[in-house]
């Protein structure tokens, strides 16, 4: 069955290294240019199906050994947890908070509620997507 | 201490709870007990939110603080909250009776999580004020549906869990292309902005057209004719809980949605939209009617009261008059309670006879009283017979009817509360009078079990009729609000500053 996919395999090596530096770029640069968790999190979905293709489900379960629909359930609370922080300011619900702090190295950043949000939003999409694969397409 | 987000509570309270339960999937205790307590955690905080609209008038969020219209409005009026306390307490009840009847297999394929993340998007789609988010929470109650009606895998239920998700994609894209037409014309999708730019604009051909479009979305998840074929067959399906959720809650939402749209939105071409709401409300309770009477089945039997129902309460909306909208309201609570009391009590039948078939059954008064007779009385509140639960609503809407000059339609509707009884009590004259039949038999304790839920529901729905007295100043602020639209305008866009 197995057929001959050995650049596929060697290429998907680096290439996933590279969709997932790239997807964690997409996920900081939003909120003020576009991208995000949405965004970023299909990407890294999308790394994760290179790799399926490459190898099986086997190897990706090796590699990436998570229970992808607690994950989905970690991020969707996160999300929540920090929009429900309005309801601790009494602000209306989803409002969101910045400020400007220096970090080490890093320098002065700024620190949105959004992102906190957003990584909610990542680990969601990433999440759903590799349940739905693993439904699909596990017990082949 | 002003709370600015209760009305965001009653979404997002089962919502995380559903969550929570998504990370204990192989625990059947935590899934009951979270289920139920995100149920019960859900009607509290609704009950809160309903005493505070009672005593302060519409309560508006605007979300992230994007002033209205550009933000997302979440607007609880009389009319959202009661259907939101009314959808959450079934919710309770019917977790309640799932837990002795479910079977633990069914209950742990995300039956509680599901149900809880319908529960969300029908809380949602009651509180927003803005027609694209609308969209959005038909979509989250539909897909939490969608799990609910092929749970188990029998193959009736795929079959028909086919056919009910081909219908809503169906109905979903139409939806959004309703809105985008809607969008075009005026620019915006708040549902107060959009009052405003229509009044102004006044009556048009196009307005009119999308009237009617929205009128087809809706009615395909309302169930009016002729939009509701899908309907008995794909309700028939899924376990009795959960029809009892869908046939008490589902087809709700779509007439939760007619009603605000026809009240709130399209107002200026009554003349044309109402009266093709009047007619099809006519032609619902007439095939509605001619269903319920011809099946020996006692899930279609009641299955096809909901489409009666529907056209009742839509009758009162299109009537539109302030007496005939809040009967209206007082009946669609009305219907949810009692719809859920005959699904359940029908599930406590088929549990005792093993049968759906009304010819199959019979005698069975002798060793099961209580259900008998208060499934006697439950349907004498459904036909609407004083003081019991019907009745207030049913009269209201009569009185409306023929106050708007609407009389045979009103003979017509009131003359469909006759085909109701016929058709409910044969139920009670096959299954519980006549020579007894054998049926199962179960053990006593199951069968108490199951009747605890059903109990407390039969008197919560009696209280409903025989107390509406006392409830009727809310239900008069739901008229008022309803016909008046300038309040719901006022407290979107007007209150916010």
């Amino acid at each position: 069955m197995k057929s001959n996919d050995l650049i596929l395999q060697t290429s998907t090596r680096v290439v996933f290294f590279i969709i997932f530096l790239f997807s964690i770029h997409i996920f900081f640069a939003g909120h003020y240019t576009p991208g995000g968790g949405f965004v970023g999190g299909l990407l890294m979905a999308s790394a994760i199906v290179l790799l399926l293709l490459a190898y099986d489900f086997k190897t990706v379960k090796e590699v990436l050994p998570f229970n992808y629909l607690g994950m989905t359930a970690i991020g969707m609370l996160i999300a929540l947890t920090t929009a429900a922080g309005s309801l601790v300011f009494n602000v209306p619900f989803f409002t969101h908070w910045y400020d400007y702090f220096d970090f080490p190295l890093l320098g002065k950043t700024s620190i949105h509620t959004a992102m906190f949000f957003d990584i909610g939003v990542y680990l969601v999409v990433v999440g759903i997507t590799l349940t739905i694969i693993e439904m699909i397409g596990g017990d082949s | 201490m002003k709370l600015i987000n209760l009305v965001v509570l009653p979404i997002i309270v089962p919502l995380f709870i559903g969550t929570v339960l998504l990370l204990f999937r192989k625990s059947l205790l935590a899934q009951r007990a979270l289920g139920l307590f995100g149920a019960a955690a859900t009607l509290v905080v609704s009950l809160f939110l309903l005493a505070k609209v009672a005593e302060d008038g519409i309560q508006v969020v605007t979300l992230g603080s994007w002033a209205a219209p550009y933000g997302i409005s979440l607007v609880s009026d009389m009319l959202s909250i009661l259907l939101v306390a009314t959808a959450s307490l079934l919710t309770l009840l019917v977790l309640w009776y799932s837990v002795y009847s479910l079977g633990e297999k069914r209950e742990l394929s995300f039956f509680y999580p599901a149900t809880l993340f319908m529960l969300t998007g029908i809380n949602g789609a009651f509180t927003t004020g803005d027609i694209f988010n609308l969209f959005v929470f038909f979509e989250v109650f539909l897909m939490a549906s969608y799990v609910l009606i092929a749970l188990g895998g029998e193959r009736i239920q795929l079959r028909e869990s086919m056919k009910y998700i081909i219908v809503n994609v169906v109905a979903a894209a139409l939806f959004v292309i309703t809105i985008g037409y809607l969008y075009s014309i005026t620019g915006t999708l708040n549902m107060a902005d959009l009052a405003v730019k229509l009044g102004d604009i006044g009556s048009m051909g196009v307005i009119s057209t999308v009237a009617i479009m929205f009128l087809v979305v809706f009615g395909i998840k309302a169930g009016i004719f002729p939009l509701y074929f899908w309907l008995p067959g794909s309700y028939y399906a899924p376990p009795l809980p959960v029809l009892a959720l869908f046939g008490a809650l589902l087809t709700k939402v779509g007439i939760y949605s007619i009603t605000r749209v026809y009240t709130l939105i399209f107002t200026t071409d009554v003349a044309f939209t109402h009266d093709m709401l009047m007619m099809l409300a006519i032609a619902t309770i007439l095939f509605g009617s001619i269903g319920a009477l011809a099946y020996m089945d006692v899930k279609k039997i009641i299955i096809y009261n909901i489409v009666i129902a529907v056209g009742v309460i839509l009758f009162g909306v299109a009537a539109f008059n302030e007496v005939a909208v809040t009967g209206s309201v007082l009946y669609l609570i009305h219907d949810m309670l009692v719809k859920a009391l005959l699904f359940l009590m029908i599930g406590v039948l088929i549990f005792i006879t093993g049968k759906t078939n009304l010819r199959e059954m019979g005698g069975l008064i002798r060793h099961y009283p209580v259900l008998g007779w208060t499934y006697l009385v439950a349907v004498f509140a459904l036909a609407g017979i004083p003081p019991l639960s019907g009745f207030a609503g049913k009269i209201l809407i009569l009185q409306g009817g023929l106050e708007g000059g609407f009389v045979w339609q009103s003979i017509v509707v009131a003359l469909s509360t006759m085909v109701v009884l016929l058709s409910a009590i044969r139920i009670f004259i096959y299954a519980f009078w006549g020579a007894e039949k054998s049926f199962n038999s179960p053990p006593k304790a199951k069968y108490v079990n199951r009747m605890i839920p059903v109990v407390i529901l039969f008197v919560i729905t009696m209280g409903y009729g025989v107390f509406i007295e006392f409830l009727m100043p809310l239900f008069q602020a739901t008229g008022t609000q309803l016909m008046d639209s300038s309040l719901y305008i006022d407290a979107v866009l007007g209150g916010e500053k």
